[in-house]
């Protein structure tokens, strides 16, 4: 059996983005021994690319905005299937999680007077996204990397985990390796936190990097832990489409935020054409009043560009799909035409938005200060994830914990922008404050299973053996080609059931995959073992959007166009059964504390 | 399709030598398109380091045709596709493998300066306040998104390897954005004279050159930082007048 070095922890957190760094910051304040694993180097993970800011109820652009209607927005977005608990946790703490970024050096841009500036984003009411530029997520992890150096946790850097331990039912450790020699690596832990992100990798068109194949969420189904909103994957309408290279990277809402509108091929701004029943009062009816709304004109409201995602992204296929796209298959979404409106729009732009600028400039040869973009939806959030305790952020397994895009609850079948940067402060200091306090509650000796131990190691290597098989690559591409086609934005029985069967031919396939070369920093190797992740996940997606048999939110099935007041009563819940097997059951919705339930009717 | 051929270092810290692969190319591709088209056809254990390609996380850095650039931000329209493209790792750090190097000489480098420390809070609340434009400048430094092409174009370290006397270009901005946050009272200002030894660099401003973030390197946070250095420590006038003041931060 192959050797390997092992580590003692009391709390391991597994991923290093926004939510892990926070759950380790917090985890070692408490003073436990902290092991931090990243799957690529420090301070890359995709936090480095949310771009239009940290959604928190600081009114210091706004007054009358508060952690209420912070929480109402978020529970209206989510079509009320959210964690209603959490939710409040969420729109309570995230102004607290924000300033302390502050405290630890983060510069958000500025109000006139001083304080953090605050920016329009899709289904918030006021101005709420703390901001820098169109880099938020940048100054986010960099401050919380730059602080988190200094705290003494040990940090495990091009670190992937291929299997948790457990031990008499409680979480007990994980086994893994890491990507330079290709050695494994066994990490004791009294408690694990998992803040891994996301699953885009399973669809061809996503914004996500190699790394989000669902590694937690895959690692803590096969741990016994239960997975919950499944069916629900935030795509995002505003991904580059051309050229075909760029295909799914990210254009930040912000643009819309600060203007922007979206166009047919016919010029025409269709976003006006259908405006949701639970956004009728919140929406401008005309263009005049949109435009003065993005310029902070307190008494106009938004415009229909700024309404939820899984809307935006619906009516953008809807004109594709009816032959008015543009001719790359997507539309336009144009801010330079605010050069009408300001004066030196050209320059305002570069400054609120330089990313994009430079994005499209370097990537695509336009100036969007001087036309028009062109974009399409890309796979670019889960709102479904691990199921955990609101307060504590437990799972349903003792000792595994869950944090930011790998946990399900908070957003329920769809995600605001902006919610997500302060989803991963929120709960990652929660999950990292009571796995910290679960460590030193529950601080037994340790008994690892050196036979599970060696069982793993040989399977992870056992790639190396085969003669022949597909390569990695073309496996993971065929997935996602298929996920894409049928799994995709709109969905129906027919397709989402031979989705299932194709998963299984994939999943054959998927298992007997050839590796050439040896373990050093073998990029064909790490693609083998993430594609069980993706396996597993994909099937979770298949599974939970074939059971909800209604469109809500992000899940939108055309063979059942409308909302069922029955479905919108229950949570869909995946789980490995007795035999092995991925189960799914329905969870009724927990009751919504009275004075909560008064908030959101009287928010309506 | 068009094809064109990439002439890729395959190799490790114990040798390699350079292989030509061949590839379809498309409108619009980049570097690193090329990259994983020949990885996923020809190399599957091809090493490549890469997360968002889209210039936001400075992870595919190396060297193209000479120069140091993110693979995921060249395009193949700008390079000369009648010649083999040569991509190799980046010079100043050790290989591990094909395109990947060590760099975690730069992480154990930010961990010795020292951190951020505020200046109390301006506000009952815990809050301060800044003006935009007093912060114009750090935000620049802060976009920084430590790819260590500055760190690989140095001359210092690629051709002295001076790493233990010189943290280069990208820690001397860092500690510029500390040191001119409006809210860090910290005093960096020793270090940089001795252990990171600013002295060495002699202002080529190759890194300006290649930084994918057009930070203004040399310009914005060396020159400055080497004028407060001087100014401290080899201006006899201002070091018997500062013995008269507080250290760091005028009264605000």
């Amino acid at each position: 059996m192959s050797s390997f070095d092992t580590y003692d922890y009391d709390v391991l957190v597994i991923g290093a983005g926004g939510a892990g760094l926070r759950a380790a910051i917090e985890a070692a304040a408490h003073g436990v021994a902290v092991g931090m694993i990243c799957k690529s180097l420090l301070g890359k993970a995709h936090t480095v690319m949310a771009e239009g800011g940290i959604a928190a109820a600081l009114s210091n652009v706004d007054e009358r905005d508060n952690w209420k209607v912070h929480f109402t927005d978020t529970m209206r977005g989510g079509q009320y299937l959210n964690n209603w608990r959490m939710a409040e946790l969420h729109a309570k703490e995230a102004p607290d999680r924000v300033r302390e970024l502050e405290a630890w050096g983060s510069l958000f841009d500025r109000t006139k007077d001083g304080r953090i500036l605050q920016r329009n984003f899709g289904g918030h009411k006021y101005p709420r996204l703390a901001h820098v530029g169109d880099r938020t997520g940048l100054e986010m992890i960099r401050t919380l990397q730059d602080h988190g150096i200094h705290q003494g946790i040990a940090v495990h850097m091009e670190c992937t985990i291929i299997s948790l331990l457990k031990n008499d039912g409680r979480v007990i450790g994980a086994f893994g390796y890491e990507r330079e020699k290709g050695q494994f690596k066994l990490f004791k832990a009294k408690a694990v936190v998992i803040a891994t992100g996301g699953i885009g990798r399973a669809f061809n068109i996503t914004s996500n990097s190699w790394e989000y194949t669902g590694d937690g969420h895959s690692l803590a189904y096969h741990a016994g832990a239960e997975l919950m909103d499944m069916e629900f994957v935030q795509f995002h309408p505003t991904g580059m489409i051309w050229p075909p290279s760029v295909r799914g990277i990210l254009v930040t809402e912000g643009v819309r935020g600060e203007g922007g509108i979206l166009l047919n091929r016919e010029k025409k701004r269709f976003m006006f054409d259908e405006i949701p029943e639970l956004y009728r009062n919140q929406t401008a009816d005309n263009e005049e009043e949109g435009w003065k709304y993005t310029q902070g004109d307190r008494a106009a409201r938004r415009p229909p560009e700024l309404l939820t995602r899984d809307h935006v992204a619906r009516c953008i296929v809807r004109e594709i799909k009816e032959g008015r796209g543009s001719p790359h298959n997507g539309v336009y979404l144009d801010i330079s035409w605010i050069k009408q409106k300001l004066p030196g729009a050209a320059e305002h732009i570069k400054k609120k938005l330089p990313s994009m600028y430079h994005q499209f400039k370097k990537l695509a040869d336009i100036d969007i200060t001087k036309e028009a973009m062109e974009v399409g939806p890309t796979t670019h959030y889960m709102m479904g994830g691990i199921r955990v305790d609101a307060d504590t952020q437990m799972s349903t397994v003792p000792g595994l914990f869950a944090a930011g895009e790998a946990a399900a609850g908070l957003h329920g079948a769809n995600r605001l922008g902006g919610n997500s940067l302060s989803d991963l402060l929120v709960f990652g200091k929660r999950a990292g404050e009571f796995a910290a306090k679960f460590a030193k509650e529950n601080g037994q000796a340790i008994n690892i299973d050196e036979n599970e131990i060696a069982a793993l190691a040989k399977m992870v290597l056992e790639p190396f053996e085969r003669t022949e098989g597909d390569s990695p690559f073309q496996v993971q591409y065929d997935l996602q080609d298929m996920m894409q086609d049928l799994v995709g934005i709109v969905r129906n029985e027919e397709e989402l059931l031979k989705a299932m069967e194709e998963l299984e031919k994939l999943s054959k396939r998927s298992g007997k995959v050839r590796v050439v070369g040896n373990r050093e920093y073998n990029n064909g190797w790490h693609t083998a073992l993430d594609l069980q992740n993706l396996m597993t996940v994909s099937e979770a997606i298949t599974r939970a959007a074939i059971e909800r048999k209604e469109s809500r939110g992000a899940h939108f099935r055309e063979d059942y166009p409308e909302k069922n007041e029955k479905s919108g009563q229950f949570n869909l819940i995946i789980y490995k059964g007795a035999d092995g097997q991925m189960k799914v059951r329905q969870e009724p919705l927990p009751e919504v504390r009275p004075d909560l339930k008064q908030i959101i009717e009287e928010m309506k | 399709m068009a094809t064109a051929t990439f002439q890729i270092w395959r190799g490790d810290a114990s040798g390699g030598k350079f292989e030509n692969y061949s590839t379809e190319i498309s409108e619009g591709m980049v570097v690193l398109d090329a990259v994983h088209q020949v990885q996923a056809q020809h190399a599957n254990d091809l090493a490549v380091r890469w997360n968002c390609k889209a210039g936001k996380c400075g992870s595919c850095s190396a060297e193209i045709n000479g120069l140091p650039k993110l693979m995921c931000m060249t395009r193949l329209s700008d390079l000369n596709l009648n010649e083999p493209v040569v991509i190799q790792p980046m010079k100043a750090f050790p290989l591990i493998k094909d395109l990947v190097t060590d760099v975690s000489w730069n992480f154990m480098v930010k961990k010795k300066i020292n951190k951020f420390k505020p200046r109390p809070p301006d506000a009952e609340d815990g809050t301060w306040r800044m003006d935009q434009q007093d912060i114009d400048r750090v935000q620049e430094f802060r976009k920084c998104i430590e790819c260590f092409l500055c760190q690989d174009v140095c001359h210092v370290l690629r051709e002295h390897h001076l790493h233990n006397e010189f943290i280069g270009p990208r820690f001397l901005v860092y500690v510029a954005a500390l040191e001119m946050h409006p809210l860090d009272i910290e005093d960096r200002l020793k270090d940089l004279k001795t252990g990171d030894g600013i002295g060495y660099c002699n202002i080529t401003k190759c890194c300006t050159t290649v930084c994918p973030e057009d930070i203004t390197i040399t310009d914005n946070a060396i020159i400055p930082l080497k004028e407060r250095v001087a100014d401290r420590f080899y201006d006899p006038l201002k070091k018997l007048f500062r013995n008269f003041r507080s250290k760091k931060n005028p009264p605000h």
